[in-house]
């Protein structure tokens, strides 16, 4: 998948010399509607969008992003809205890299198969299952490939060596390291330095997969981990989400900004 | 899909931890595929070391108070005339419920895996309570998560976690009862799991949590089979054993050295929790036809709507309303060793009337769900059936509740 959407996005980070900004917002937060304009108007700084089906019982993620999957389910998005989302997204920005993330069960329930043809059709770039580790994704994975559809491993902390080498051999353009011990959202506890060490090691194991660091990543911390190939920003975004509502404000603008701060941090 | 003989059924999983090729496995964030490794480890490293094996059942027999009765219900039977009843009075146990045994195991595990911390979660505030109380008997600082609603139902339990030393993490999403407090406690694992062990609650979970549950409980079923025996001289030829079953813990102690007999023999009955007679939710997907979905970290059938949100539930028995179930009894429904229905609200409140009318017994409104079925279909069978209700937990808990429903306690 060399001449992936999402290859390409990383290669143009690094003719600027920067780190690769990849946003996550909650499709169907607040609303649909919303979700695609903020998602369009986000994308002017990110260089890679990743957009979450909501789950009600979602064991990896914190409360900002809990919050934001719960208004997005009140709000009545279905699987189907989500891809409509990207449908209507790639209309529009055709080589803005889009992955969608979630959890194993929305997918188990609308079969595999037919979510993977469905990601194809609306054509998503990219997929994160949280609870669908190695080697357990190994088929689905190879399923995602020959749809040119990108299946992102996850790697954390914990991850054994062995086990690292066997993930990286598996995973396709780009794989995704947990920055530390912790769900979504939570504060950054261990030094960049460390984080930057792990994550040299998955780099010396294959240049050519794009590794990005994600979880306690924000204005504040997003600088002193500039060395990645690329930093995902997400709790942030989705509190953003949720306070504007609060304040009545415009989600789409504020949100806007945040982003635009962040690439602004890395450039 | 076949059930094998001589194989504890905690067992019969393929090498990627499922029950008839389907249920099960380990559906879990990549940060706990290691926590989970070691701890399928230390556990077979355990599970053959006669050091701890004597140590387990030096506390089972000192510490529980193994083995609890098993006696007849002579007045309950006469009154309903057919089948003879029993009942298998596991909340005799230290605490309360058969909850001590897991949490006992666990903070066994926690101790050699030379952890400190120790977290749970909890429904009914039984795997609480008992967490706490293996917590404190061993030196572990424990903390246990339970939904808000939870809390408030449940409020003796409660007060016995804490004081024990444990600390109540309340969880104040979603529906606030136990589906919630199980993914917190998850939550709280991912973010700790370098210094802290986590016990699930019941025989749900990733796959070594579904073992190291039934593992534990299947005391309560070891200790029966030497009880039939004496009191009858040989396993009688006609028993149903009936269970109420939420997560499946205590079924599946009570029946795993059972399943090896023909369903002839003995039946094994599980009794799900029906919710109010009025409302549409429930909390019985077994015997509701729920699909197969992924809750925990587990496949196993699961009440949910068609996009794969978990639905809510609805039960009087916090120990019961839960929207998944044990992948082993999803096993044993589909190679249907196991007959699975359930007890609404009303039936399981009358059940607990009559009961505690007839007998010197106070079963929590979780068993009282078994006895509902016992109590149902006993006048239709012959004298020489033996039904056995696992009294798996004592009302105590339920004070607040039988006050308001029933006028007393």
């Amino acid at each position: 998948m060399n001449n992936s959407l999402i290859n390409q996005s990383f290669k143009n980070a690094k003719k600027e010399n920067r780190p690769a900004l990849l946003t996550y917002i909650v499709a169907g937060d607040n609303s649909k509607k919303k979700s695609l304009e903020i998602l369009k108007s986000i994308s002017k700084y990110a260089d890679i969008c990743e957009l979450g089906f909501p789950h009600n019982t979602p064991i990896a993620d914190g409360g900002q992003i809990q919050t934001s999957s719960y208004r997005a389910i009140k709000n009545g998005i279905k699987i189907n809205d989500v891809f409509s989302i990207v449908s209507k997204f790639k209309k529009i920005k055709n080589n803005k890299p889009i992955i969608l993330m979630g959890y194993y069960n929305m997918i188990y329930q609308y079969n595999e198969n037919k979510f993977i043809s469905k990601c194809r059709q609306s054509k998503v770039d990219g997929l994160i299952v949280v609870d669908l580790p190695y080697p357990e994704n190994k088929k689905f994975a190879i399923k995602c490939k020959k749809k040119k559809i990108n299946f992102i491993q996850l790697i954390s902390p914990t991850t054994s060596k062995l086990r690292l080498k066997k993930i990286i051999k598996n995973s396709h353009d780009m794989v995704y390291y947990i920055s530390m011990l912790s769900t979504t959202g939570g504060k950054l506890k261990v030094s960049p330095q460390k984080i930057l060490k792990e994550y040299q090691k998955i780099k010396n194991l294959n240049k050519s997969k794009n590794v990005v660091i994600g979880f306690g990543i924000t204005e504040k911390t997003i600088k002193s981990l500039k060395k990645a190939d690329g930093l995902v920003v997400g709790s942030q975004i989705c509190k953003e989400i949720t306070s504007s509502l609060k304040k009545r404000q415009n989600p789409v603008i504020n949100v806007t900004n945040v982003v635009r701060k962040l690439i602004n941090k890395i450039r | 899909m076949k059930i094998k003989k001589n194989i504890p059924l905690i067992d019969q999983h393929d090498k990627y931890g499922f029950w008839g090729g389907k249920f099960g496995g380990s559906f879990i964030p990549e940060t706990l595929k290691k926590p989970v490794e070691d701890l399928t480890k230390e556990f077979q490293k355990l599970r053959k070391n006669k050091v701890f094996l004597k140590k387990k059942d030096y506390y089972f027999k000192n510490y529980i108070g193994s083995p609890t009765p098993f006696l007849k219900l002579e007045n309950l039977s006469t009154h309903l005339g057919g089948a003879q009843i029993w009942a298998k009075v596991v909340s005799d146990a230290n605490g309360g419920a058969h909850k001590i045994y897991n949490a006992t195991v666990h903070a066994l595990i926690c101790k050699a895996m030379g952890k400190k911390y120790i977290v749970g979660d909890t429904g009914a505030g039984y795997a609480g309570k008992m967490l706490s109380m293996a917590a404190k008997k061993f030196g572990l600082k424990c903390k246990i998560f339970m939904g808000a609603k939870d809390i408030k139902r449940q409020k003796p339990n409660c007060i016995a976690i804490r004081k024990n030393g444990a600390e109540i993490i309340p969880v104040y999403s979603g529906s606030q009862t136990l589906v919630d407090a199980v993914s917190e406690c998850m939550r709280y694992w991912v973010s700790n799991c370098d210094n802290t062990h986590m016990c699930v609650g019941s025989t749900v979970g990733p796959n070594i949590f579904v073992k190291i549950c039934g593992f534990s409980t299947t005391q309560i079923s070891r200790e029966l089979k030497t009880q039939l025996k004496k009191e009858f001289k040989k396993i009688p030829k006609k028993i149903k054993l009936i269970n109420c079953v939420g997560g499946g813990s205590s079924a599946y102690g009570f029946w795993s050295e059972f399943i090896d007999y023909d369903k002839k023999q003995i039946e094994l009955i599980g009794v799900e929790a029906g919710g109010p007679e009025k409302s549409k939710l429930h909390a019985a997907p077994l015997s509701r036809n729920a699909k197969i979905g992924i809750l925990h970290g587990a496949a196993s059938y699961v009440c949910q709507d068609k996009e794969g949100q978990i639905n809510e539930t609805e039960s009087i028995s916090a120990g019961l309303d839960y929207p998944g179930v044990s992948p082993i009894h999803c096993f044993l429904k589909d190679t249907k060793r196991a007959r699975y229905t359930y007890a609404t609200d009303e039936a399981a409140l009358n059940a607990y009337k009559m009961v505690t009318k007839f007998e010197k017994l106070n079963p929590s409104l979780e068993p009282s769900h078994a006895f509902a079925e016992a109590i149902k279909i006993a006048p239709k069978l012959s004298k020489d059936t033996i039904l056995i209700v696992n009294s798996c937990g004592d009302a105590k808990k339920d004070r607040d509740i039988l006050k308001k429903r029933l006028g007393k306690y």
